[in-house]
């Protein structure tokens, strides 16, 4: 099916406006986007752990999902749409439901990186047709901003504070998306808010549309906890991408594909600078910081361009 | 500004309880952040650091309270915090620390409801699971803070008697404790009470760590000083092997049990208030028995002879105390704000004379005092048609 842009973004929001997440919020705008992979006809049963997701969007007496919905706590998301699906599976081979139904699991890097990695991966591994969302900004910002392994190196947050002798998050940020490649499902991908949305309006679709398990690794940023000016997201976003923090690509049947190589690779300082998480890292005496983050950019780049064999 | 007390500052309810782990000497922490136990966390995060401690935000509660009995074993005082959601998947290692008897303070600032609930608002929901939470015959110690300025002390009495005893003692906060803000006066460190664990006199040789002294609580090696002993979550014998022979596994759980029931007086926690003369007396606990306090004294204004009667320590419940309150007064009055929990002790040790009034609110607010004032006068008006 070829991509028509214009038919895509004319779709009805499957999330609603007047829901309560942040104004310049990476999180909602990835899944606005996620849900346009559907197909119309089609209905969706959509899981959520325990986040900024789940308590924003379905305030009482409203709710913003046009979609059944299941808010689970913390690290049950991928384990609850198991149970939904596979029961699903049983009841149309039983011809007892009409119509097609997918099955979509949210969570944020707390819910997916952390305490949900068990229910994720036992899920993935079964190989139910079902597609894990991780909507990653890099920190627990529901509970007001504390680290989580899907924080950077150096991040400032409430667990990992910049004082006088820490530097932020002393650790590395989990490759989770590759964790994710081992388990062998059929398709994995990584995308985030880049440029006119295609590459995740794609990615969207083909994970929800390919038959097994697959995952979605969605950088999201948050302006609370990234601290930056909300007009800035999709900026953010570019940058994250064209400094190579962020690369795009997917796994499909296990083979890399690498779907964008900027023609210029910017210093990772560009991303950086924006946020004021990372505000320390650019005090007169810190350069070798930035440095450290450089290198560890350059060499997950070097990894991922041989396994995409570009 | 010379009449301000020295040492007294303004703090919120949890941060009360992180300068009150300082304090005891807790020198570990790790936890996952849940609202509204998140400022503990944080504020040791700071903290610890800067006294030599360690820190260390985990992927979970479950790793969180398994990491804590780890550091424990190395001799250090370690704490965790948490709230409802997070307090029951800590429910399984909080039963391997009371087996294995490895000291250590679960806080639980407790919020609304069942499942994810409320988790801005304060109720009183998990009293039973405080005590029946994980699985199997144990006992367990828990106090209940109900200021900020208690928040402190029984955090310090919470690693005590954790030390005293080999085992684990939560700390019951609620919501509305743990986000109020009040003055606190901080002792003078050196006239705090502080208690070790009890170090084993015998010879690395003849260790046996599961060997109870005379009073039913066995001297602790910690990991690291040369000592080389087993932990196990199995049954085990005084060696820490693991057994299924009956006189064993039945000593093991019976001297468990032993080791807290046979030291009441130095666990149990009361206050009473004006329970001397008192006909109506309220039990209640936490933050409620604030606005008992204020129902009591306006009562008191009324002539009417009311009381209350504050278990500190939840659990073991001060039944001998509780048990003399009911011979004393006819009317009990008990509010809760779950749908009626601690009640449940309160009519065990009752006599079939009295009347055990319960006063239960499930909204995530409080219980006003003058809604148990009503209660009391009601009391008071049942007494009368009675004569």
């Amino acid at each position: 099916m070829t991509y028509n842009f214009k038919e895509i973004m004319n779709k009805k929001e499957r999330l609603a406006p007047g829901h309560r997440m942040c104004a310049g919020c990476g999180g909602t705008i990835a899944v606005r986007n996620i849900l346009r992979g559907l197909r119309d006809q089609d209905q969706a049963v959509i899981t959520c752990a325990t986040s900024c997701l789940e308590v924003s969007t379905f305030m009482y007496p409203h709710t913003a999902w046009q979609d059944s919905f299941i808010h689970n706590t913390f690290e049950n998301a991928a384990a609850t749409c198991s149970g939904v699906q596979a029961a699903y599976e049983v009841l149309r081979k039983k011809g007892r439901v009409d119509g097609t139904y997918k099955f979509i699991a949210f969570g944020g890097d707390g819910g997916t990186y952390d305490i949900g990695l068990q229910s994720l991966s036992a899920a993935m591994e079964r190989n139910h047709d079902m597609v894990y969302v991780c909507y990653d900004n890099g920190a627990y910002m529901n509970t007001g901003i504390q680290r989580s392994s899907a924080t950077p190196l150096y991040a400032d947050t409430t667990t990992s504070p910049v004082g006088k002798l820490s530097k932020g998050k002393p650790q590395y940020r989990k490759d989770l998306t590759a964790i994710m490649v081992e388990h062998n499902i059929p398709y994995v991908a990584q995308t985030t808010l880049f440029r006119n949305m295609r590459d995740i309006h794609e990615k969207a679709a083909r994970a929800i549309y390919t038959p097994g398990a697959a995952f979605l690794n969605v950088m999201a940023p948050c302006p609370r906890g990234w601290v930056y000016e909300t007009a800035d997201i999709m900026e953010i976003c570019r940058l994250a991408v064209d400094t190579c923090y962020w690369p795009l690509f997917e796994v499909i049947e296990g083979q890399w594909v690498l779907n964008y190589k900027p023609t210029n690779k910017l210093p990772v300082e560009e991303f950086l600078k924006k946020q004021g998480r990372f505000k320390h890292l650019f005090k007169k005496g810190n350069e070798q910081l930035i440095e450290h983050f450089q290198a560890e950019v350059d060499k997950r780049w070097r990894v991922l361009l041989e396994r995409c064999g570009s | 500004m010379t009449d301000i007390i020295p040492f007294a500052r303004l703090m919120q309810g949890n941060e009360a309880i992180a300068e009150g782990a300082l304090a005891a000497g807790a020198r570990f922490f790790a936890g996952y952040p849940i609202t509204p136990s998140t400022e503990i966390a944080e504020i040791l995060a700071k903290k610890l650091p800067l006294v030599g401690g360690k820190f260390i935000q985990m992927e979970d509660e479950l790793s969180s309270m398994a990491a804590v009995i780890g550091a424990s074993l190395t001799g250090s005082k370690s704490m965790t915090a948490t709230s409802g959601p997070g307090f029951s998947l800590k429910q399984e290692n909080l039963g391997f620390a009371v087996l294995t008897e490895v000291p250590c303070v679960v806080v639980n600032v407790q919020r609304f409801g069942a499942s994810t609930g409320i988790p801005t608002a304060t109720a009183q929901g998990d009293i039973m699971q405080a005590r029946w939470g994980t699985h199997g015959d144990h006992p367990m110690i828990a106090l209940c803070p109900s200021s900020v300025q208690e928040s402190f002390t029984l955090t310090i009495q919470a690693f005590n008697l954790s030390e005293r005893f080999r085992t684990p003692v939560i700390l019951l906060s609620e919501e509305i404790t743990g986000h109020s803000r009040e003055r606190v006066i901080l002792p003078d460190p050196s006239k705090i009470e502080i208690i070790n664990r009890k170090k084993p006199a015998a010879g690395i040789e003849k260790y046996l760590p599961y060997k109870p002294d005379a009073d039913g609580i066995p001297p602790m090696a910690n990991f690291g000083e040369g000592y080389r002993y087993h932990v196990t979550g199995l049954t085990h014998d005084q060696s820490g092997s693991p057994t299924t022979d009956a006189e064993k596994a039945s000593f093991l759980t019976n001297r468990l049990h032993d080791k807290i029931m046979d030291h009441l007086d130095e666990i149990t926690m009361t206050e009473s208030f004006m329970t001397e003369d008192a006909d109506v007396i309220v039990i209640a606990y936490g933050a409620v028995a604030r606005a008992a306090k204020g129902a009591v004294r306006k009562a008191r204004d009324m002539g009417i002879k009311a009381g209350l009667f504050r278990p500190i320590t939840i659990w073991p419940f001060p039944a001998k105390e509780t048990a003399s309150m009911c011979a004393q007064a006819g009317s009990i009055i008990v509010p809760e704000l779950n749908l009626g929990q601690l009640i449940g002790e309160v009519e065990k040790v009752a006599g079939k004379e009295n009347r055990i009034i319960g006063i239960n609110r499930v909204t995530g607010g409080m219980i006003r005092p003058d809604e148990i004032l009503d209660a009391i006068k009601s009391e008071v008006r049942v007494k009368k048609h009675a004569k």
